[in-house]
């Protein structure tokens, strides 16, 4: 018995460390910060993931698109958690194109919930064109999409400094301690005071980085949270039954002399 | 299951057992004699029918929802993830499953090379599971390419490309498994086909694998033949069943640690950017439990070669049983085997190691010696074994401890009980 959780551990230990050093390579050791959502009983901050929202809007939103999220998302449970109110007015504010009506013209109308975040370029060769030939990422998936997670993006937001002596940058092209190649073409975005957060933040560059940071984490797992809270009713679920499950394999294995 | 003189007891039961005798049957999988001292690793067979099932049902969840085709694939998957009922838990589930599906086959596989169970009279068996083995892997590569990210379309373009390394028809044959000229739809299309065919495939040959085990019976950790039913057998049920659900309980407790708390951990970060033909992944990595093969296949300079090496290294498993010459089935009466056994496991997870790292420098020499190895275990060290190693005493059944063991087998009388390792 001993044995047995002895190498699910090990395996477990294993599994876990392999991932790791496989996701770890070169890069310098990246930032980190007390992540709300982290652990297995990790939850979103909402206050925080409402002024990453409002990060998303006014820093990166005109450029970078988030097309799997619909402007429902924000006032669902387990994300921001706007009112439905307040989630309606902010699709109101974003115009997208519809149609073609009866007149067989295309026309636009205010988005509703039900539509997805407008994008800000109509097609990937308008987003290359306008961004110096570097296609901005969607963000939808981002924080899945790079090693690293949350840590990553985290890291690269606050990882603009002066490039060392040997290392020279052509035009457009910026230092970044965290990117892989160290090479971006994504100016510096975040400075202090950048925003005026409407809930009374301090909007320094850390805290700001840390808001859309959590913000991309939720449009990346909307489902944290009911994941979260599933996995641990289902891991106790698990445990009880294998201990009835055990006392009953002691019980009947008693009427032979073999241990189990 | 010829042996069985069963007999319903109800008219009914009778008059349906006398035209399909699957009462026959059910009572034969019930009172199925078996060796008593069966320890835990040999609860992975249930395991791995359990995690074969779970593949099974999630992924027709899955099919229900996700759209084969090379412009919708990943987004069809993010609307799993988003927007259907529990979507994540299904596809979290279903790719985590394939994780802990290799995970119990290896673990398997490997018992089964310690004990000696694909030796006479159970190479059928032992042939069938290869078989079976080849088709997961052929399921899991295909399936990993169904979410049309990075990893997938890059990983898919490395396999495919391997059999342009067939002289004269090569490329033909690439081209004619594209359904075109590079992986694109026709190829995505097809893949989905298969991954949706094989299981079924697998599940047919479980049925055999299963059929093929009830006519010698199992092995067990001492390897002896025993005498069916006797002292040294319990019948499956209850003793059996209850043990096998509570390994398969525990196995679930770490499989919804994954699915739950790291599910994307086993998985490549690149799999969430979308395919894209134009942009090449710094390095492309299958999934870590094909990462043993990349290595050999990576480890040979010729691209032939190595796919040669590479296919070796799986089929020299079939022809196992005649590669091991020894007469002894358990490693725990061969003491010189046991440390090899074991050299071949830190063998092979080095092999999976350098796998995830580029094939250059040190990186590439460790490779070819533990590829080289890898050969060497099979080709030379097995059959040589068998003939100067100097076993120790047999036991002559499970539950007395009298040494002698079966005529053919045993090497020398001794006092040494052993019993504590039994």
């Amino acid at each position: 018995m001993q044995r047995i959780f002895k190498i699910l551990f090990f395996l477990l230990i294993l599994n876990t460390n392999f991932a790791n050093s496989i996701s770890a390579e070169n890069t310098s050791k990246l930032l980190t910060t007390d992540w709300s959502f982290k652990g297995p009983f990790g939850k979103f901050d909402r206050a925080s993931l409402q002024r990453g929202y409002q990060v998303y809007n006014e820093v990166c939103a005109s450029c970078h698109s988030l097309k799997y999220v619909s402007y429902r998302n924000l006032s669902e449970k387990g994300g921001p958690e706007f009112s439905v109110k307040e989630a309606k007015a902010i699709a109101a504010s974003f115009e997208i194109t519809d149609g073609p009506n009866q007149d067989g013209e295309m026309f636009t109308r205010p988005a509703k919930l039900s539509d997805k975040f407008v994008m800000p370029y109509s097609n990937e060769e308008e987003a290359k064109s306008a961004n110096g030939g570097a296609y901005p990422p969607d963000m939808s998936v981002l924080v899945k999409a790079r090693a690293g997670g949350a840590d990553y993006i985290y890291s690269v937001l606050l990882g603009y400094v002066d490039p060392p002596e040997n290392i020279k940058l052509d035009d457009g092209v910026y230092y970044n301690k965290y990117m892989y190649g160290n090479k971006i073409k994504m100016p510096k975005q975040l400075s202090d005071g950048l925003v005026e957060y409407s809930d009374g933040t301090n909007a320094t560059e850390e805290q700001m980085a840390k808001d859309v940071t959590s913000f991309l984490m939720w449009t990346a797992e909307p489902h944290l949270e009911q994941r979260h809270k599933t996995g641990f009713r289902a891991i106790v679920y698990l445990i009880i039954l294998t201990l009835l499950v055990y006392f009953s394999m002691k019980k009947i294995w008693s009427r032979v002399e073999t241990n189990v | 299951m010829s042996d069985h003189n069963y007999t319903p007891s109800s008219k009914f039961g009778k008059w349906f057992n006398d035209r399909l005798p699957l009462l026959t049957l059910a009572n034969h999988l019930t009172d199925y004699p078996t060796p008593k001292n069966l320890n835990y690793w040999w609860t992975f067979g249930g395991i791995l029918t359990f995690c074969l099932i779970t593949q099974i049902i999630t992924g027709l969840v899955l099919a229900m929802h996700y759209i084969a085709h090379a412009d919708l694939a990943f987004s069809s998957v993010e609307h799993i993830m988003r927007d259907v009922n529990y979507g994540w838990l299904i596809r979290y589930i279903h790719a985590n499953g394939a994780s802990m599906f290799f995970l119990a086959v290896y673990i398997h596989i490997f018992r089964s090379l310690f004990y000696g169970s694909y030796k006479a009279p159970r190479e059928i068996i032992w042939i069938l599971g290869i078989m079976i083995y080849l088709l997961m892997m052929a399921a899991a590569f295909m399936g990993y390419v169904l979410p049309w990210g990075q990893m997938s379309f890059w990983g898919a373009t490395v396999i495919t490309n391997l059999f342009s390394a067939i002289p004269l028809v090569g490329e033909s044959i690439t081209t004619w498994l594209w359904g075109g000229y590079s992986v694109d739809n026709p190829t995505l299309t097809r893949f989905f086909t298969l991954h949706y065919l094989i299981p079924f495939l697998i599940l047919g040959l479980v049925v055999l694998h299963i059929w093929a085990l009830h006519v010698p019976g199992n092995n067990n950790p001492v390897g002896i033949d025993i005498q069916k039913p006797s002292k040294d057998t319990v019948p499956f049920h209850p003793y059996i069943v209850i043990k096998d659900l509570f390994a398969l309980l525990l196995f679930m407790i770490v499989f919804a640690f994954f699915v739950f708390y790291s599910p994307n951990i086993l998985g490549h970060a690149d799999n969430y950017i979308e395919a894209n033909p134009l942009v090449t992944p710094a390095h492309i990595v299958p999934e870590w439990y094909l990462l043993p093969f990349y290595a050999i296949l990576r480890s040979i300079p010729d691209k032939l070669l190595g796919v040669v090496a590479m296919l070796s290294a799986i089929f020299i498993l079939a022809a196992l049983p005649w590669l091991d010459t020894s007469k002894v089935r358990s490693a725990v009466f061969r003491p010189l085997y046991k440390q090899f056994y074991w050299i071949l496991v830190i063998d092979v997870l080095i092999l999976g190691y350098v796998g995830a790292m580029p094939a250059e420098g040190l990186y590439l020499l460790i490779a070819r010696v533990a590829t080289a190895y890898y050969f060497l275990h099979f080709l030379l060290i097995l059959p040589i074994l068998g003939k100067i190693e100097k076993t120790t005493p047999l036991p002559l059944s499970i539950t007395s401890p009298v040494l002698g063991g079966s005529a053919d087998l045993a090497m020398a009388k001794s006092t040494d009980v052993r019993k504590e390792k039994l």
